[in-house]
């Protein structure tokens, strides 16, 4: 992928048989950052800013081709278990989390099984719930070029965007994509990208403020699946971008970084 | 030598009587870039319903005709193929024909979704055509996979998981309770059993994935290939081979078969003409989009590594022949028919497709089985042909090539599974295995 290499280290954590790559760049409180189903698009202009003042931990999901696949993962509810395990071990409980799209998914589920793990909870666009109108856009029926394209509201105007995913794709690319697509396929193809089980499991986490992001124009998680994660958190807040796709990050990055700073502060 | 032939049961019109109807069917496919996924309202079923009964009984034919085969395949969600269940044209084949083996080249486990039930319905089969059949197995393209929901990132696992189910379901005394990673049933105990002890023998098809063909090897099943171009092939035999010498045997003609197409006609210009039309709508590379070709973790690594960066690989299924957004004008469309047909030279000149006499088609039929040396061979006939051409060409290659061909295997002792087991002749552990393909011949070409 078009990685910003500058910004970050690397780092190998061991949880359980797994030895967890995790980036790191920034200083100060530690924020946990779970990426997304096309795996860790890089460090962006929001990274930067946030890592001001913040030391953003990111976990490589295993399976996504730099952590190795932990073979009894078959669940995000598993991928989420070993997230928390990841937490513990380290002494990270207590952390604030932003998670983006799957990885947000990913959080959703932590905080659900253990609402103690997280300070504060930022949720971009997350899948894990069944929009009431429209649908999750399918990853799987497309190339992954298709899907990403799908993520903002216009791809020509946003230049990191552009930066990130434009131009021929590489085998390397290529290649990348494929291991997130295939690890995504293994956890989440049925049912597509979500759980029934989650609003109610969310209706049980008190005590943990969350800030929900959303683009109103998102084409990949609809909005409506904002408004059921937003009535199922007690103490959530849906905070909606106008002219803005999946992607607040990139497309509304200023906007994006001022309300997570005053949420996180 | 084990001789058969094969179609994929098209959905087409009858070129003669509705030739724009089928020009229309085309034209839709090449808009759509893909059989697979062509919207269903185009179907008629009452031309379905002819079709089939059509194919059904150009197998019944070539039981008379003495064919010691017939192969049937299965596809999902596209007029490419008819046979969305092979099972149930196997069923009407095995009270309808009295001789011939029933080939089923494959069925898609991982699809399918229960092996148990697999197991029932090929024991049945099995038994009402009193032990003529032979079962093969196929992971599914990748497009079957989204047409049954089916995990693509398990299909491997599913695949070999399902069929150690399936041959456990035929042969270890029930009932019994099997818990694997992916199936699980509390009582497997499959009253109705295959006549064909210990089970019926088991040819897997394939497309040259080297996954597959090591795991063939280590099986001992014989490997189909279907209609792949010579050289990928001979290395693939090579590979087999190879894999066969470390399982402790030496491979034969009779691990090996292949499909080769062909169409035979009276004259050579009309078997050209009808040949030509295997290439309807873009045929095999046409079959589907890449993307429902390759569904996210179908393939291995090392596929999906070797995929990224090829770009021009010759027989590539779903490479797409243009990669316009399918709002092509009609100039377009026609630019790319025109392409498509123009392509047809060259699959002749490949031996990717032998048209012509049965005089003519002999000399060129021999240079395949002298490169690949299959113990099982196969016609393939397909595109859009009326009824009565099929059925002319069945009965040329019945009568007047079929008999040639196997006198042609008798002189390069292509033995088949029937008459050699697959795996039966023992190698030493030191020894270098000796090569089943040709490859002089292969370079004399």
């Amino acid at each position: 992928m078009a990685e910003k290499v500058s910004g970050f280290t690397e780092e190998t954590v061991k949880v359980g048989a797994t030895s967890l790559v995790v980036l790191k760049g920034g200083s100060g409180k530690p924020l946990l950052v779970l990426h997304e189903e096309l795996g860790f698009p890089g460090w962006l202009r929001w990274n930067a800013e946030m890592a001001k003042n913040r030391t953003l931990l990111i976990p490589m999901h295993p399976g996504f081709g730099r952590t190795e696949k932990a073979e009894w993962i078959s669940s995000v509810r598993d991928l989420a278990g070993f997230h928390s395990r990841y937490l513990r071990e380290q002494k990270l409980a207590g952390i604030d989390v932003i998670g983006f799209s799957f990885g947000g998914w990913v959080a959703a589920e932590m905080a659900a099984n253990d609402p103690n793990l997280f300070r504060r909870m930022v949720l971009v666009a997350p899948t894990g719930i069944r929009p009431p109108n429209g649908e999750l856009r399918d990853m799987f029926v497309t190339p992954a070029r298709v899907y990403l394209s799908a993520s903002v509201r216009n791809p020509a105007a946003t230049a990191e965007f552009g930066a990130l995913f434009g131009g021929d794709e590489t085998p390397e690319q290529f290649e990348a994509f494929e291991d997130a697509r295939a690890e995504v396929a293994r956890l989440a193809w049925q049912p597509y990208m979500h759980n029934p089980s989650l609003p109610h499991l969310l209706e049980g986490v008190s005590g943990l403020p969350t800030l929900l992001l959303w683009g109103r124009e998102d084409g990949v998680v609809p909005l409506s699946a904002g408004e059921v994660y937003q009535r199922a958190l007690k103490d959530s807040r849906l905070v909606v971008f106008d002219n803005c796709g999946h992607r607040p990050e990139v497309e509304k990055t200023s906007e994006f970084v001022a309300q997570v700073n005053e949420f996180l502060a | 030598m084990h001789i058969m032939w094969f179609t994929e049961r098209s959905y087409h019109y009858d070129p003669e009587k509705e030739p724009e109807k089928l020009r229309e069917l085309e034209t839709e496919v090449i808009r759509h870039r893909s059989f697979f996924g062509l919207r269903n309202e185009l179907f008629d079923a009452k031309l379905g319903s002819e079709l089939l009964n059509q194919f059904l009984d150009e197998k019944i034919y070539s039981d008379e005709l003495g064919f010691d085969g017939v192969m049937l395949n299965e596809h999902h969600g596209t007029p490419f193929c008819l046979g969305a269940v092979m099972d149930v044209e196997a069923a009407v084949l095995a009270k309808t024909t009295r001789r011939v083996k029933i080939v089923l080249l494959g069925n898609p486990v991982p699809t399918v979704g229960n092996p148990v039930r697999l197991a029932e319905e090929l024991a049945m089969i099995d038994l009402i055509s009193r032990g003529r059949l032979v079962p093969g197995w196929v992971r599914g393209a990748g497009s079957e996979q989204f047409a049954n929901n089916a995990n693509p990132a398990n299909n491997r696992e599913l695949f070999e998981e399902g069929i150690d189910l399936i041959i456990k379901a035929w042969t270890q005394p029930g009932p019994f309770r099997y818990e694997g990673k992916h199936f699980h049933f509390r009582f497997v105990n499959p009253w109705v059993l295959p006549l064909q002890k210990p089970h019926p023998p088991i040819w897997i098809p394939g497309l040259v994935s080297p996954d597959t063909v090591k795991w063939c090897a280590q099986k001992r099943f014989p490997y189909v290939a279907l209609a792949t171009k010579l050289e990928p092939t001979v290395e693939l035999w090579n590979m087999y081979t190879q894999q066969a010498a470390r399982e402790g045997y030496q491979a034969g003609t009779e691990n090996f078969g292949y499909l080769q197409p062909v169409f035979v006609a009276d004259t050579q210009e009309k078997a050209e003409e009808l040949g030509k039309r295997f290439m309807f709508g873009g045929a095999f590379a046409h079959f589907a989009r890449p993307e429902w070709m390759f569904p996210p973790g179908y393939n291995s690594k090392e596929a999906t590594r070797r995929l990224a960066r090829l770009n021009n690989g010759p027989n590539l299924p779903g490479k797409p022949i243009h990669a316009a957004g399918g709002d092509e004008d009609d100039a377009q469309i026609e630019a790319i028919r025109k392409a498509i047909y123009e392509g047809y030279p060259q699959s002749r000149k490949d031996l990717q497709m032998i048209a012509g006499t049965p005089d003519s088609v002999i000399p060129q039929l021999r240079k395949v089985l002298e490169v690949l040396r299959p113990g099982i061979f196969s016609f393939w006939i397909d595109g859009p042909i009326p009824p009565k051409d099929r059925m002319r060409c069945v009965e040329l290659l019945g009568k007047e090539v079929m008999p040639r061909v196997r006198e042609i295997g008798k002189e390069l002792d292509l033995v088949d599974p029937f008459e050699r087991a697959p795996g039966s002749t023992p190698l030493a552990a030191s020894s270098e295995p000796e090569p089943v393909a040709n490859a002089e011949a292969l370079a004399a070409l």
